[in-house]
């Protein structure tokens, strides 16, 4: 049982920090950002190429999937969603263009990166084995990096100027406007910091669980799962949720191996009785 | 004056001469190009999602044979000298994809078809292709696609029904295996594949501990999924229809929880993807491949790889047995010339066909399957048996279908 739950508790962590990044971008801009893992998966493939490839350190690659996410968020943000929240007053326009991005981005890694799985040496060797629980050190590391990055994240979003105008655009738009928030600026700030982080978080994972360009797609609806949990547009949500999914897999893997591939099914068939009891997720939106 | 008239006039004669010559040659060369009739050869699977590099291995090695053949002047089928293109359409993985994408073919003309890469996709085109006259090659291992009343697949590689029994067997042999567990991806393909493999181990009087355990195919991390597996302590854990991008991926976290036996699958792997994803801790995996290792492996398959990955940048080991498929039909065609455009001719070829085979060493093309099917629906390919070691696959042992 011990192993069950330290699992939960690693996967826990790394949903929760791949469910941020959109549950941001939705909070700030009430974009569903479809693209969000292939964000995820771009990251993979810069740290594959700068730390797998180029063997620069592996601190290095990470920056640079984080600063290479970032500046593609802002671009993103500056010249296809803004100018569709402006132009058109239907959400599905921001859906579509979503979806449309998704799928741009992986024809786009298909033919940089290839059809191949891909992985990057271990970063810390050695696996830490106690009666109950056996963890790879790595695979702790990088609980920990996650850990830490989401407390990071919630100080930014707290005490900082730009994390306090980001709040503020997320609970009234145009409230924020006319306290003097530059609306435009923040919102770019905030689309590059989520994809940042998913660029972040796929390039920490790329050395545990690897990269290949179809993967995009599935990530996405595992991070959807995990924002509907704790509700869209929360950070404290998104974090619930991320741990709830992952702690929801390890259980019903141990526990119902012996019916077959169910544990999905019932995740879903729960997920569906919880919404129609609270449509908003566990912790509502707005966030504040 | 006049010898400077008859020099102009010898110079314009002799600019219309050079200009008359340049033309013949330029006729002369379009059209022994254009004697060249097109030969279409078509291809429906998988090469984009999560299982894009089972069909991206196949239209890359048609791709580079297509031209590799057109680059020496063409295919000759009976009196007329072709070059081959290859028309690709993406399934997605989606039968209902593939349905379209055969009628495109069946629409383009085509006859011959290779593909698709998964077992509804192949059974989803088998009307399509009956109705329309395509004979196509699937990667898939439903019985009913090759067996009569059927006639139009032909399956393109070795099925897990005939090497499990024989990894099995030999594993039972040589390394004192008597416990096995298998874990299967909750698609078609990989749980067919599991049935017939515990099928074929409790036939062989192997004790199957875990015969229930499945993942999602877009599972990340499998620590959870094997966790209960490893605390069953098999003597051997095989991988059913594991996708090359999960097989590493697999191993990785059996090893790290631990587990110190044996581990198998019956699909066709990539060496530089095991030792990306997993590295030393796949060492002593077991895989069946192509003709995949330099014992058996041809100047001319030497040459394909050389090719392949001079147009793609990097080779895949998956291409050792996809690159067959357009070698039998090019084959077959040349053996009776009126199936290029009749594939009831083709079929009449099929059981009397024999060829030398470019790419592996005392091998033969012919078409086997009797056995299995009741006939011959089954490229013949070395279901070669292998032990990855240190990066790149050992030969374990060589064997044969029928």
């Amino acid at each position: 049982m011990e192993q069950v739950i330290a699992n939960g508790l690693y996967l826990g962590a790394q949903y929760a920090l791949i469910a941020l990044g959109l549950t941001l971008i939705f909070a700030l801009m009430n974009v569903l950002n479809f693209a969000h893992g292939q964000m995820y998966v771009l990251g993979g493939f810069v740290t594959y190429t700068i730390y797998g490839q180029l063997k620069l350190p592996f601190v290095v690659a990470l920056i640079c999937s984080g600063v290479t996410l970032a500046v593609i968020g802002a671009l993103m943000e500056r010249f296809l969603f803004r100018t569709v929240v402006r132009r058109s007053k239907r959400e599905e326009s921001t859906m579509l263009l979503a979806a449309a991005t998704a799928f741009f981005l992986d024809a786009v890694m298909l033919l940089l990166f290839g059809e191949k799985q891909r992985g990057v040496p271990k970063i810390v060797s050695g696996v830490f084995a106690s009666e109950g629980v056996i963890l790879p050190y790595d695979r702790i590391m990088v609980g920990v990096i996650a850990i830490l990055m989401i407390a990071t994240f919630m100080l930014f979003m707290q005490y900082s100027k730009p994390g306090r105008a980001m709040r503020a655009l997320a609970q009234d738009r145009i409230a924020a406007q006319l306290m003097g928030v530059k609306v435009e600026r923040y919102s770019m700030i905030g689309f590059a910091l989520g994809a940042m982080l998913a660029g972040i978080v796929g390039g920490l994972l790329v050395s545990i669980t690897g990269v290949n360009s179809g993967i995009g797609g599935p990530i996405s609806i595992k991070a959807f799962l995990m924002v509907m949990i704790g509700g869209a547009g929360v950070v404290g949500g998104a974090i619930a949720g991320g741990f709830i999914l992952g702690m929801m897999e390890s259980v019903g893997l141990a526990t119902l191996r012996e019916y077959g591939d169910v544990t999905y099914l019932v995740i879903f068939a729960l997920l569906m009785i919880f919404l129609s009891i609270r449509p908003n997720g566990l912790m509502g939106k707005p966030w504040g | 004056m006049g010898s400077e008239m008859i020099n102009r006039r010898s110079a314009l004669k002799s600019l219309a001469l050079g200009a008359v010559s340049l033309l013949a040659i330029a006729a002369g060369t379009f059209s022994a190009q254009a004697e060249n009739k097109e030969l279409k050869i078509g291809f429906v699977g998988v090469t984009s999602g999560p299982a894009a590099a089972w069909g991206t291995s196949n239209v890359r090695s048609m791709q580079t044979r297509a031209d590799w053949l057109n680059e020496t002047g063409g295919v000759k089928i009976g009196d007329d000298t072709y070059n081959i293109t290859i028309v690709t359409f993406d399934d997605q993985r989606d039968p209902k994809r593939a349905i379209a994408g055969m009628e495109k073919m069946a629409q383009e003309g085509i006859h011959y078809v290779v593909g698709p890469n998964v077992d509804d996709g192949a059974a989803a085109v088998r009307p399509v292709a009956e109705s329309k006259g395509v004979i196509y090659f699937p990667y898939a291992f439903p019985k009913a696609l090759y067996t009569p009343p059927a006639s139009n697949a032909v399956l393109g590689m070795v099925a897990n029904y005939q090497s499990g029994p024989a990894i099995y067997k030999y594993l039972k042999e040589n390394k004192g295996v008597k416990k096995v567990a298998f874990i299967a991806a909750n698609e078609s393909d990989p749980l067919s594949q599991r049935d017939s493999g515990v099928a074929a181990a409790k036939e062989l009087g192997l004790e199957v501990v875990a015969e229930k355990d499945t993942y999602q195919n877009d599972t990340r991390d499998f620590t959870p999924v094997l966790t209960p597996i490893v605390q069953l302590k098999p003597d051997l854990l095989v991988l059913s229809g594991v996708a090359p991008a999960n097989a590493p991926l697999l191993i990785r976290a059996a090893r790290e929880l631990g587990y110190e036996g044996l581990m198998s699958a019956e699909t066709a792997q990539d060496a530089t993807v095991l030792q990306e994803g997993a590295g030393e801790l796949a060492n002593g995996f077991i895989s069946v491949g192509g003709a995949s290792t330099p014992e058996i492996r041809t100047p001319v398959m030497e040459e394909f790889i050389d090719r392949y990955t001079k147009k793609f940048g990097e080779y895949n080991d998956e291409s050792n047995t996809k690159v067959y498929a357009l070698e039998y039909i090019v084959e077959t065609l040349k053996a009776n010339p009126k199936a290029i455009d009749n594939v009831e001719e083709f079929k009449k070829t099929i059981d009397g066909f024999s060829a030398p085979n470019p790419y592996a060493k005392d091998s033969t093309l012919k078409y086997v399957g009797a056995t299995s099917f009741g006939q011959k629906r089954q490229l013949s390919v070395p279901m070669v048996v292998t032990e990855f070691k240190d990066g790149a696959f050992q030969t374990l042992f060589v064997g044969e279908v029928d």
